[in-house]
């Protein structure tokens, strides 16, 4: 068990270092937070809200990290497949499921770190107002799930091909199925024509179902359930995706 | 140390590698020839359990590499065909991880890094990012890694491609040298080295092993006495096969 650790930790390591050698980590960390801080002061609203909360800043991330995410994630396994260092890595005495998960912890370690340097917003809000810090935390807790279920589905897109353009593109369709399916003014249209119990039920696989509760300062089992098994479902079947492809 | 049993690999409906069977004993190397497409990469990716295979087994110090693939790969250095590494990664970096993937730390790791880079004639290019390096270097960088953890078994797919005449020559004498006390398997397209540094050859063409022997014996099947005339009569180049 600590020897799998150690290992989950070494690659891990390495593929956060790459981040950092490579200039991707810079740009990502000035436009995420650039464009971060535009939403949020201009269509945000943040000013005009007349109340000090992060509403503005939080309810455009799911829209910002649609494609910033799957950015960050996009190289994970088609630049090692593009390398062929896959063939170097899965003849070292690893397990793929180590690979995958040292992988992605490595990342979503990235993304909130990402997310943490938005902390000026949150300084600006309690400097000029007194908002529930309690809400704010656990809209970052929720962030960081969102970031998590969209970094594991850009994980399986990355795997499925070498071509890092490609694997982007699928996992910006994919996270984007899942928001609309509970985006309310894509649901009310389609309430009109389907049942509603139909729609609700479907809306309950959105991203922004869950995410919303965490928004509101409610910390839901079922809402950390949904994220964390999202988490799981793509990760394993990264996993099947990477078998397949060596069985040829 | 290695057994090979009857192993077959299909891609579709093409048959890589179809029911080969050797075996290499501690103290041996083994020289793997062959024709562009034979099957030799394929073999080799199924001993080292990156490729599953179709049929037959594999096991490595008695273990079977698909009952227990982490064991397995502990006990193997592997050098892959296209001499792959982390390309934004230094030397040593590169290095530094390969050791921590095989479980080595702290001073352990400081002596075997030490050890592959005299071996690899990396000294000088430690610090240089990977992708900045030569062909040659990069190879051996790529060597580096597959020798770091002093493994009982090593498989070296053309392990002397892309080298100078020189870093052949030396790459050689490490293979025929590490050979006293390891089981190596390694693959080329150039003949003189089976003489320079194997004990045993197998030829193997179109997934079949046609020849396997001494490279003495193998030189004597041929009228002429020259083992690149042997590998001609026995293996079928591209253009026959395909009037065939
Ligand atoms: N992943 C794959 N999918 C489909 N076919 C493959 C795959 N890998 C190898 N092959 C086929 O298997 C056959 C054997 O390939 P292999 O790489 O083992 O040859 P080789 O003996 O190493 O050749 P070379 O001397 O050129 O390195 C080739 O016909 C190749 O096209
Ligand atoms: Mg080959």
């Amino acid at each position: 068990m600590r020897a799998s650790w150690a290992v989950i930790r070494t690659i891990a390591k390495r593929e956060l270092a790459a981040y950092f050698e490579s200039p991707v980590a810079y740009v990502f960390l000035v436009i995420f937070l650039l464009l971060s801080g535009f939403f949020t002061f201009t269509f945000g609203g943040f000013f005009e809200r007349g109340e000090a909360s992060l509403a503005a800043f939080f309810n455009w991330l799911p829209w910002l990290f649609l494609f910033l995410v799957p950015a960050a994630g996009m190289r994970l396994w088609s630049e090692e497949r593009r390398l062929g260092t896959i063939e170097l890595l899965l003849t070292m005495p690893v397990a793929a499921w180590q690979a995958i998960v040292g992988k992605f912890l490595a990342s979503w370690l990235f993304l909130v770190v990402a997310l943490a340097l938005s902390f000026p917003i949150v300084a600006t809000a309690n400097w000029l107002g007194d908002p529930d810090n309690g809400v704010i935390a656990s809209g970052y807790v929720g962030a960081a799930l969102l970031a998590g279920a969209y970094l594991a589905i850009s994980c399986l897109t990355s795997a499925l091909t070498r071509n890092q353009v490609i694997a982007f593109i699928l996992a910006v369709v994919l996270c984007l199925a899942l928001i609309l399916v509970g985006f309310s003014p894509l649901t009310d249209l389609l309430a009109r024509w389907a049942s509603p119990w139909l729609v609700e039920a479907v809306s309950k696989f959105s991203v922004l179902t869950h995410y919303d509760g965490f928004q509101k300062g409610v910390l839901d089992s079922r809402d950390l359930l949904y994220f964390l098994s999202v988490m799981a479902y793509a990760l394993f079947a990264t996993g099947v995706v990477i078998r397949n492809h060596r069985t040829g | 140390m290695i057994k090979v049993e009857n192993l077959s690999k299909s891609f579709g409906s093409k048959r890589a590698v179809d029911g080969v069977s050797f075996e290499v004993g501690k103290g041996e190397v083994l020289g793997f020839l062959g024709p562009n497409g034979a099957g030799k990469s394929t073999t080799m990716r199924m001993i080292t359990g990156f490729v599953p295979p179709s049929a037959g087994s594999v096991s490595v110090c008695g273990l079977d590499v698909q009952e227990n693939p982490i064991e397995v790969k502990r006990r193997i250095g592997y050098l892959p065909e296209a001499a792959p590494s982390y390309t934004e990664m230094s030397v040593l970096s590169f290095l530094k991880f390969a050791a921590e993937m095989r479980g080595l730390r702290g001073e352990g790791r400081r002596s075997a890094i030490r050890r592959v880079v005299e071996l690899c004639h990396l000294e000088n290019v430690l610090g240089q990012a990977i992708d900045t390096l030569s062909k040659g270097f990069r190879h051996r960088t790529c060597l580096a890694q597959a020798l770091i953890h002093d493994p009982e078994v090593l498989i070296l797919d053309e392990p002397t491609d892309g080298l100078d005449p020189n870093q052949k020559h030396e790459v050689r004498t490490l293979i025929r040298e590490m050979g006293e006390n390891k089981a190596i398997i390694f693959s080329t397209h150039i003949l003189e080295e089976v003489e320079a540094a194997c004990t045993r050859a197998i030829i193997i063409d179109r997934g079949r092993i046609v020849a396997n022997g001494t490279p003495q014996e193998l030189k004597a099947r041929a009228a002429t006495g020259k083992l690149e005339d042997f590998f001609r009569s026995i293996t079928r180049s591209d253009t026959v096969a395909e009037a065939a």
